[in-house]
């Protein structure tokens, strides 16, 4: 057995996440010749995503995912927390029952990017893991001529293929080596940290109140991230919890607080330390996110090459609930689907142009434009991690205080809260925020 | 020159896990690895091929079909072909069996390939066994020179124009410079060389690599010698030492926590009781 240096592929993948996985997936099901790129030990190794899954385009994928893939517990309890000072305000709303194209789980992505992974290897795809990628090839026949990517690089290896997918996640140092994308703007990048907490199955299930199997998605914004974009999270694993926030990057150098003491701050809330009482911290990772939307896309594809997933930017955090993985795997059947009708054509070249009408027109493009303004108004609103977030549990203790001095009619309190952070720029917010949603 | 690696699939200790109630080694679930001492011993022959672009290298391992992944690590690295010793009937083997099996596979891929093995990589030792007794005893059954604990190999030719190796080993209290002429069996240290990262092309072979295996049926081996039946020793009993008694914390001047240390030590049983 000899090694073909010459051999070709019809497609290469890099970057064996959600969005790499999905593409691989549907491209060797139709056949095609696709080389699915991993630089972990294994699909996942590096993945610390908190998470939650909404399965509507898994379940396009693989329609019996639910009896093959590695889920934790299904989310039927939602609580959103506005913490300031010890003080907190939840709101929880628990479902009954979900339609089969609205459920979401929470995944552990160790285990379940290995298993799409290994999914689309077999599908026939060519799984090629502990291989890191270190150059897009790019052709340019002329000066005047746009770039062409013909290939990879994985150190003095070279590999060429007629697509080249990029999934190579929120870090793009491909695109940016390649010239095909600018570097991220700290505005649309955030860090998050996550702790995994070990707890015996029936404890989780007592203390956040859940039926077996079940799950639960805690949100909370607050002091926590001193006044910074950003929020706290919780997600209920099979035996243990998911603890950690994501905090906005571009002003992180003027607070003095550092990441790691925004974690504690947001553990140390009596709700959160008594979920964890006795747990044992088994893991510690942090991450970039992209937080932009749909305004930091870049561009989604050119000659030889389309971009999905979070390396697209293809994630949209709207506060009460966070999405990143059914994009990906969304943004990665379109690609396939793309390529697939490109060669239905006879011309591969066309796969970009198809790739780029096929987003901006499915439900993956509306959604991501839908909640376009959405980014910005949480990063440019400094209220709402300044002053909501005590003004609410003001109204709060208003509302439940009762002492010798006098009762005042709520309506009273209320207005005198409200004043406290001025009526106008309440209002100001409140439309914005509705607006951008 | 033939080149043969031999290695073997462990649990990574890097990750064990300890049962919190009983306190023993969680293994199912636990990752598997090449051996790391296994990794520079492919790293020393790796570098053999580096200077002398003729050379062919084989890996060899014995244990369940599992093990093929750590035979594909191997060849994503760079060797060219690899061999799974399997089967039931070697199963519970000490190291003498283990290292009879191994020579037994070696000769037989010897004569299959019409050319014996110049030089044999093993790791110094496996950790999770921690013997370091399986290289010497193939070399030893195989008949060959063997030199173990090795930082260095140069090779070189003697007066006569043989070719031969001079490899530096590690000692407690400094370094031994051997020469032995080939065949010849080592047994890498860490401190021998520094594993290189697999290739895409070699890890695309790799994955398509078709693992050859070696069953009991296919060699030429006195079957008393094989598994446990073929083991003179046994493991009895495998238990974590027990824990030592707890440990208090003392404040104080440093004057009072010398004398509670006095004072504990007084008291401990069996202790010396004269004032």
């Amino acid at each position: 057995m000899g090694i073909d240096t010459r051999e070709r592929f019809d497609v290469i993948v890099v970057g064996g996440g959600p969005a790499g996985a999905a593409a691989a997936y549907r491209l060797a099901q139709a056949g095609v010749k696709v080389l699915l790129l991993e630089r972990g030990q294994y699909s996942g190794a590096k993945n610390m995503m908190g998470g939650r899954i909404y399965t509507h385009s898994l379940e396009a994928l693989i329609p019996d995912f639910r009896e093959r893939a590695p889920l934790e517990r299904q989310v039927m309890k939602e609580r959103i927390s506005i913490a300031e000072n010890g003080h907190m305000t939840t709101v929880e709303y628990v479902q009954s029952e979900v339609p089969q194209n609205e459920e979401s789980y929470v995944v552990l992505r160790s285990k379940f990017d290995k298993w799409l992974a290994q999914e689309a290897e077999k599908q026939g795809a060519l799984l090629i893991c502990n291989v890191q990628v270190t150059e897009l090839l790019v052709h340019q026949s002329s000066v005047n001529a746009k770039p062409q990517v013909i290939g990879v690089r994985c150190d003095d290896d070279e590999v060429y293929a007629d697509l080249v997918i990029v999934a190579e996640g929120a870090n793009t140092l491909l695109l940016e080596q390649a010239g095909l994308c600018a570097a991220p703007d700290p505005h649309a990048l955030a860090v998050g940290v996550k702790e995994t907490y070990k707890l015996a199955k029936s404890a989780l299930e007592d203390r956040c109140g859940l039926m077996p199997d079940q799950g639960m998605a805690w949100l909370t914004l607050g002091d926590l991230t001193a006044g910074l974009m950003g929020g706290g999270f919780v997600y209920t694993n099979k035996d243990s919890v998911s603890v950690g926030l994501v905090v906005g990057l571009d002003k992180i150098g003027s607070v003095e607080t550092t990441v790691e003491d925004m974690l504690l701050k947001f553990q140390a809330y009596p709700a959160v330390a008594q979920l964890l009482k006795g747990a044992q911290l088994k893991e510690h990772s942090a991450h970039l996110v992209p937080e932009g939307g749909y305004h930091s896309m870049p561009r989604l594809g050119g000659p030889g090459y389309v971009v999905v997933g979070d390396a697209a930017r293809m994630c949209m955090n709207l506060g009460y609930t966070i999405r990143g993985m059914d994009l990906a795997i969304g943004s990665g059947m379109l690609a396939a689907d793309a390529y697939l009708a490109a060669m239905g054509e006879g011309d591969s070249s066309k796969t970009a142009s198809h790739y780029r009408h096929m987003v901006h027109h499915s439900w993956l493009g509306k959604d991501l434009e839908l909640y376009r303004h959405f980014p910005s108004f949480l990063g440019g609103t400094d209220r709402i991690f300044q002053v909501y977030p005590q003004f609410v549990n003001d109204i709060m203790k208003d509302v439940f205080t009762i002492n010798d001095a006098g009762a005042t009619p709520i309506m009273g309190k209320l207005l005198h809260r409200v004043e406290q952070v001025g009526m106008k720029e309440l209002m100001i917010d409140a439309l914005k925020g509705v607006r951008a949603l | 020159m033939e080149l043969l690696v031999c290695i073997k699939q462990v649990p990574d200790t890097s990750e064990i896990k300890l049962d919190p109630e009983t306190n023993n080694l969680i293994r199912t679930g636990l990752p598997s690895i090449v051996n790391p001492f296994d990794m520079h011993a492919l790293e020393a022959a790796l570098v053999v091929k580096d200077a002398h672009s003729d050379s062919h290298i084989t890996v060899i391992s014995m244990g369940p079909p599992q093990a093929e992944d750590a035979l594909r690590e191997c060849l994503a690295l760079g060797a060219d072909d690899a061999v799974l010793i399997t089967d039931r009937a070697f199963g519970g083997a000490d190291t003498l069996a283990t290292s009879y099996t191994i020579a037994s596979a070696i000769r037989h891929v010897q004569t299959k390939q019409g050319k014996p093995f110049d030089m044999i990589f093993c790791g110094k030792q496996a950790i999770d066994g921690d013997t370091a007794q399986v290289g010497p005893q193939i070399a030893e059954e195989l008949g060959i020179p063997n030199v173990t604990y090795v930082c260095d190999i140069k090779l070189d030719t003697n007066e006569a124009g043989k070719p031969v190796t001079v490899v530096t080993r590690e000692h407690d209290l400094g370094y031994e410079v051997v020469q032995a002429t080939l065949p010849v069996l080592v047994t890498a240290t860490l401190a021998l060389n520094e594993p290189r990262v697999p290739t895409l092309w070699q890890s695309i072979y790799a994955k398509r690599y078709a693992i050859e295996h070696i069953t009991v049926n296919d060699m030429e081996v006195d079957k008393e010698r094989l598994g446990l039946g073929g083991s003179p020793t046994r493991v009895r009993k495998v238990y974590q030492p027990p824990l030592r008694a707890k440990v208090v914390m003392m404040d104080g001047s440093v004057a009072d926590m010398a004398t509670q240390v006095v004072n504990m030590a007084r008291t401990v049983k069996g202790g010396a009781t004269h004032e």
